[in-house]
């Protein structure tokens, strides 16, 4: 078995974030990671959105990310700390749109060691040196410089080592133009590793270390050491130094160490400063807990922003006089959604990158500066806080409120977390399935219906009078920016609208309108074209016109146009070509061409910049051909080429875009040929001889297409319209081609207005409707339904179209409990309105470990609402969720079972007690009704019908339950061997049941119903810690585990036989174990580091009628397929392109590819998809030297690969 | 084996334990090599963001917490060290 992965959508988490002007104009940008990914956002500061400019998989896991710029520069650099080994900087190039390694230094082994650097970094904040540390004792200095050509140079490491010291946090200090500082938060492990009694252990001081470069000396040294708080977490610099061109100082420098609890400022030789972090005031919070800032931003001189771990935002001042630092005041600013990295851009925006759940961005309306919220400064206690450090300060409390300083200005949609998905078509309409995923976490879950195609506003619909069959739109002058007339062409006549403030009915617009129209033009400087059946209107500015009429008894069946050329076919199967002269008049060319054949479709190009006309015509005609026409005055109306059709050609578009897969400078003209039986060829012309090449076809619908030459996001595109309308556009230099999830139109055309200047209109029956595409990037589109806890499973109702999610969240209080707690508390009237405060926003109180809110819900996936809502009790929590049939039921109904339990605790994992909660399904699957619940000893963490019974993981016990009154009745468990961790997922086939362990990878089990016994026949050599299992066939497994593998184990066919054969499984019994197992073991057939956690695995089927592929979904939102090879050919020849990607080192990052895909276990039998489209991206020259070693054209390269996209996915 | 060699041998093999921190010898404890373990373990989750994730959504915390809570439980993974037999 041999697979290809590809990638589908990438990860959506944004793990790092580092703001600059990487591309050196005064615009900011921000990079962020999206663990295995680089993406470089830009901020359109008039319209407050985000745009990706770059996005680029670096193979490799980046841990840490930091910009800096050279004193006297105005560029960026990145830095990126990764699990490499090596410290990387980048340059990105705003020219070529691509990141460029300026340097590359190997400082140690590769991956996320315990004491190789890649964790944290920090930069000087003029640029001068990077410090690069790893989570114990090894810290790296580099020098950066700028050598006689300005040429960034770095110098070899300088170690900063301190032996059994854990680092929690560096930060580069402001300290101006004197020698580079570094601070850290350290703790010496040495001593409590000696001291039996533990008291080592919690006197165990966290120290605030500085390091300083000596830049003279070339070394760093420990310059000071102190211990601060225990339970410091974070270090913030603070702006110091002095300006250059003044006496006064920036600020104080130093550094704030956020603890728990506390802010303190500190610095050498310097009085400290503490302030209490300003708590939610929340009768239902946990008194014993601390309050812990994640994530800081320094910004300008007094500000800082510091989010808590409950999404608050401070604001945190320093008042300072020159270098003494007065009081440190915090407040309270806003609340967003809790932030993993935060960035506030020049232009008053900030950027907070989500843990989990869509990112946002907010501009600035106020910096809080007088309002009424309190503010707490360190003067106002003892010794400025620090009087006696070991105590806490009293804690002060804060009113969580509505966003009053931020103003949401833009949102990035992600999955971030996906924790479990469905594949199902559900939609009526639709011909291929959609994506339901459960994602995100908390009071901001959703259930997400994910479907292929491109977003599609809708501005306007109105009905029309009649149906017409097309559509155009014009400007009158060749100058004009936007479009004044609407051409409407109708069976018997044609309708002018003007566009103005409203969309009207003009006459007199030199049109004919008691005929159909052909075609319409702006030609020459300020005229306009119409052809008709019977001739050709050229309409003149002072609306004159002069007409060209077809000979008698024949009719025009066929036109092109652009701006200086007209094409028209006849009915008598001939050409007439017309051609605008310098005075503006339309001369015809002296012959006609006879095709021979019925023209069904032409096309011409634009006009190419500097040229008087465009030299080929594309003419499809009734005998299934395609005939490439010269225009050029010395061979005009030639035939030049011929391409032979499979059906007759029903639309022909001639269009210049660029794919820098075939050109990367220029536009490649590209001659698409749209077929009556709904196919598209798309074919590139030459265009030098005219001869096509290239040819790749794609099925669009089942109607015939056609298709029109728009412009969007000012890129010239192809709009396709089959049963279902397509857009070809160019995204980030590659070509694309996606579906519009929009309805069916008959025809279309460009739109520019002055209120939707890239916009489309289209007709759909007899509907008019003016539209525009907002978001290329985003291929999949996105319904969101909210859900009120982490969801943790969904299932489908097998016949209707009914989900049932279970959602359940550790360390909150369910409803009734929190209302239980407070009539405890005697809750005020005020205290309760405290709590009154949506959770989607400020999220739920923190309760102790231990506490779960959890319910069951219905829901209607195709109205995208939730029909029934169940809330556990008594602390109960759901965690797995089944339909079964129980087959000794009374009739033949569906019983709805959920697995919970209560008082759970996670490590160690305990309950109280866990239970089989059973419903009746009720309503066709609307509604459920419930029977009883069954106690267990242990958490039921999974669920699965198995032959009319329910066959439940409990634990370590693999049990069957039947029906029963009162209860469900326990019938078998495995107990000659129990599993060795916990069950965490079942799957069946006949009477096979395939087990995943928690820790110990995946179980053959059979039931052998005659002695009713549960027998393990089969497990894997390899401990995996399963996340995910899915039954590729009856022998084999597609698993996914929690370090992010994806791999395919296969019983061999000899043992599963002998397995089925055996009827009562006392062969299975009395056989001998090998390796302290099962007497059998799996065999491993393919091995694949996707980098993302698995979280469920599908065997499905992607495109109508398409092969089946495995389709994963990760944690942090990678959705991605396994596509099985057909051929022993294609997987040679696909490994050995992947064999000379590898060998480019094309990681940003500097890992290396193999060893990145291969991280835990060597990768075996699945080719990197993603690596092998990056082809597209590398130098001509290197694409053919590579085409070369393979016996291939490039565009031979280039289509296999399409290909294998195309029919396995349909992206 | 000539006494100086082993002196040599001794010094080279001390030189790269001061230098690999958690490297094994023939006669760990096994606090040690729990401890070294857990240490391992606890830098490489926090050095996976995926796990951080997971662990998070798991437990109901923030990934600020749980990289925090990961690295002070870094200082003494194992409980303090057994009393050594010949005090």
């Amino acid at each position: 078995m041999h697979l290809y992965n590809l990638t589908l959508q990438p990860a959506t988490a944004i793990t790092q974030a580092a703001v600059g002007n990487f591309s050196g104009v005064r615009q900011q940008e921000i990079l962020v990671s999206r663990g295995t990914r680089l993406e470089l956002l830009k901020l359109d500061a008039q319209t407050g959105k985000l745009s990706t400019v770059l996005a680029i998989d670096v193979h490799g896991s980046i841990r840490s990310l930091a910009s800096f710029r050279l004193t006297g520069g105005t560029k960026d650099y990145a830095i990126i700390g990764s699990d490499s080994g090596r410290l990387v900087i980048l340059e990105y190039e705003p020219k070529t749109n691509t990141f460029t390694k300026v340097h590359q230094e190997t400082y140690g082994k590769s991956g996320a060691r315990r004491i190789v650097p890649g964790q944290y970094l920090a930069t000087d904040p003029k640029g001068r040196s990077v410090m690069i540390s790893a989570m114990e004792k090894a810290k790296l200095v580099y020098v950066l410089n700028r050598d006689a050509s300005a040429n960034l140079t770095i110098s070899s490491p300088l170690e900063a080592h301190k032996n059994a010291a854990i680092i929690h946090y560096i930060v580069g200090l402001d300290v101006g133009f004197e020698n580079p500082l570094y601070a850290a938060l350290e703790v010496d492990y040495t001593e409590s590793d000696q001291d039996p009694t533990g008291e080592a252990f919690n006197k165990a001081e966290k120290m605030l270390t500085y390091y300083e470069l000596d830049l003279g000396l070339n070394h760093v040294v420990r310059k000071w050491s102190e211990p601060t708080d225990p339970r410091a977490n974070l270090l913030v610099q603070v702006p110091g130094g002095q300006l250059a061109s003044s006496d006064k100082y920036d600020g104080p420098s130093g550094v704030l160490v956020c603890c728990e609890d506390h802010i303190i400022y500190r610095h050498m030789d310097a009085a400290q400063h503490r302030v209490p972090i300003p708590r939610r005031k929340n009768l239902l919070e946990d008194k014993d807990r601390g309050l812990l800032i994640t994530s800081a931003v320094m910004h300008k001189m007094k500000y800082q922003g510091n989010s808590s771990e409950e999404g608050d935002l401070y604001k945190v001042t320093i008042e300072h006089q020159d270098e003494e630092v007065r009081a440190l005041k915090i407040k309270y600013f806003d609340t967003v959604p809790v932030a993993s990295n935060l960035c506030i851009l020049k232009s008053g925006f900030l950027f907070v990158a989500s843990e989990f759940g869509n990112h946002y961005l907010y501009q600035f309306q106020k910096l809080g500066d007088d309002d009424a919220e309190a503010e707490y400064s360190s003067t106002s206690y003892k010794d400025f806080g620090m009087a006696s450090p070991n105590d806490p300060l009293p804690r002060v409390f804060f009113r969580p409120r509505p966003l009053e300083n931020l103003l949401l200005a833009d949102e990035l949609e992600s999955l971030d977390p996906i924790i479990d998905a469905k594949i199902e078509n559900i939609l009526p309409n639709a011909d291929t399935s959609q994506i339901f995923t459960l994602c995100g976490r908390g009071p901001r879950s959703t259930l997400r219906m994910l479907r292929h195609g491109l977003e599609v506003e809708e501005t306007v619909s109105s009905d029309l009078p009649g149906i017409p069959n097309a559509v155009w739109t014009t400007k009158l002058k060749e100058d004009d920016p936007y479009d004044t007339y609407i051409i409407l062409s109708f069976v018997n006549g044609t309708l002018v609208l003007s566009i103005g403030e409203t969309i009207e009915e003009v006459q007199n617009t030199g049109f004919l309108s008691s005929a159909p129209t052909l075609a319409v033009q702006q030609i020459g400087a300020d005229a306009l074209l119409q052809v008709h059946p019977h001739g050709i209107r050229h309409v003149l500015a002072d609306r004159r016109v002069n007409e060209w009429k077809v000979p008698q008894g024949r009719t025009i069946v066929c036109a092109t146009t652009n701006k200086r050329q007209v094409v028209v076919a006849l009915s008598s199967a001939e050409l007439v070509y017309f051609e605008l002269d310098l005075e503006g008049q339309l001369n015809e060319y002296q012959d006609r061409k006879a095709m021979g054949s019925t023209v069904m479709a032409m096309s011409v190009g634009e006009v190419p910049e500097g040229r008087q006309r465009m030299p080929f015509l594309a003419v499809g005609c009734e005998d299934q051909t395609v005939r490439i026409v010269s225009l050029d005055p010395e061979s005009t109306l030639e035939t030049i080429s011929l391409q032979a059709l499979t059906a007759p050609p029903s639309s022909i578009c001639i269009a210049d875009m660029l794919d820098a897969g075939i050109n990367k400078i220029h536009p490649t003209t590209f001659v698409n040929i749209g077929l009556q039986n709904g196919v598209l060829l798309r074919t590139v012309l030459d265009p030098i001889n005219g001869q096509l090449t290239d040819t790749r076809t794609r099925f669009l619908g089942t109607r015939p297409v056609k298709l029109v030459r728009v412009m969007v996001q000012k890129n010239p595109s192809i709009l396709a319209l089959s049963s279902r309308s397509w857009l070809n556009y160019t995204y980030q230099h590659l070509l694309h081609f996606t579906p519009l999830i929009f309805d069916n139109m008959d025809y279309a055309w460009g739109f520019s207005a002055e209120l939707s200047p890239e916009g489309l209109i289209g007709i759909s029956g007899s509907v008019l409707r003016i539209f525009q595409i907002p978001k290329l990037g985003v291929k999949l589109k996105q319904d969101a339904l909210p859900l009120t806890y982490t969801p943790r499973k969904l299932i489908s109702h097998p016949t209707q179209h009914v989900f049932y999610t279970i959602e359940s969240d550790h360390r909150v209080y369910g409803q009734e409990a929190a209302i239980q707690k407070l009539k405890e508390l005697g809750a005020s009237q005020s205290d309760r309105e405290a709590l009154q405060l949506p959770p989607e926003t400020f999220g739920r109180p923190k309760a102790p470990s231990g506490t779960w809110a959890s319910c069951i819900r219905i829901i209607d996936p195709v109205q995208s609402a939730t029909i029934r809502e169940i809330h556990l009790e008594d602390n109960e929590a759901a965690f797995s969720i089944a339909i079964v049939r129980f087959n000794n039921g009374r009739d033949s109904d569906l019983h709805l079972v959920v697995g919970t339990a209560q008082n759970t605790f996670l490590s160690p994992r305990t309950c109280k007690t866990g239970y089989l909660r059973t419903y009746k399904i009720s309503d066709d699957g609307r509604d459920i009704e419930f029977l009883h619940k069954t106690e267990t000893d242990d958490v039921p963490m999974v669920l699965i019908s198995f032959q009319g019974r329910l066959a439940a993981g409990v634990g370590k016990a693999l049990r069957l339950y039947d029906m029963g009154k009162r209860k469900l009745l326990r019938k078998v468990e495995n107990k000659a061997s129990a599993f060795p961790s916990a069950i965490v997922t079942l799957n069946t086939q006949g009477s096979r049941i395939i087990v995943g362990d928690m820790q110990e990878s995946v179980f053959f089990a059979v039931y052998k119903a005659p002695e009713n016994r549960l027998l393990i026949f089969a497990d894997d050599v390899q401990s995996r810690w399963i996340t995910a299992v899915t039954m590729v066939d009856y022998t084999t497994i597609a698993a996914g585990d929690k370090f992010g593998n994806v791999f395919i184990n296969r019983l061999s066919i000899t043992d599963s036989n002998q397995v089925d054969d055996d009827p009562t499984g006392a062969g299975i019994l009395h056989e001998k174990g090998v390796f302290m197992g099962a007497p059998h073991k799996t065999q491993m057939l393919a091995h694949f580091h996707v980098g993302d956690i698995i979280t469920s695995i599908h065997k499905v089927s992607m495109v109508a009628g398409g092969r089946e592929v495995l389709l994963y979904t990760g944690l942090h939102g990678t959705i991605g397929i396994l596509v099985p090879f057909v051929s022993k050919e294609d997987v040679d020849f696909i490994s050995t392109l992947e064999q000379h990607m590898r060998t480019e080192q094309l990681s940003l990052i500097g890992r290396d590819h193999l060893s990145w895909r291969g991280y835990y276990t060597p990768v075996k039998a699945i080719v990197d998809g993603d690596l092998c489209e990056m082809f597209a991206h590398l130098s001509p020259q290197k694409q053919s030297a590579i085409a070369g070693e393979l016996d291939r054209t490039v565009g031979e390269v280039l289509k296999k690969l399409d290909q294998l996209r195309v029919t396995s996915s349909g992206f | 084996m000539s006494s100086e060699l082993r002196y040599t041998a001794n010094t080279q093999l001390e030189h790269l334990h001061a230098r690999y921190t958690g490297t094994g010898h023939a006669d760990i404890s096994k606090y040690d090599w729990i401890t070294h373990q857990h240490r391992d373990t606890l830098a490489s989750i926090v050095g996976h963001p995926p796990l951080n994730s997971y662990l998070a959504i798991a437990d109901g915390e923030a990934i600020g917490r749980i990289k925090f809570e990961m690295t002070e439980r870094m200082l003494q993974p194992c409980g303090p060290p057994p009393r050594r037999d010949d005090d």
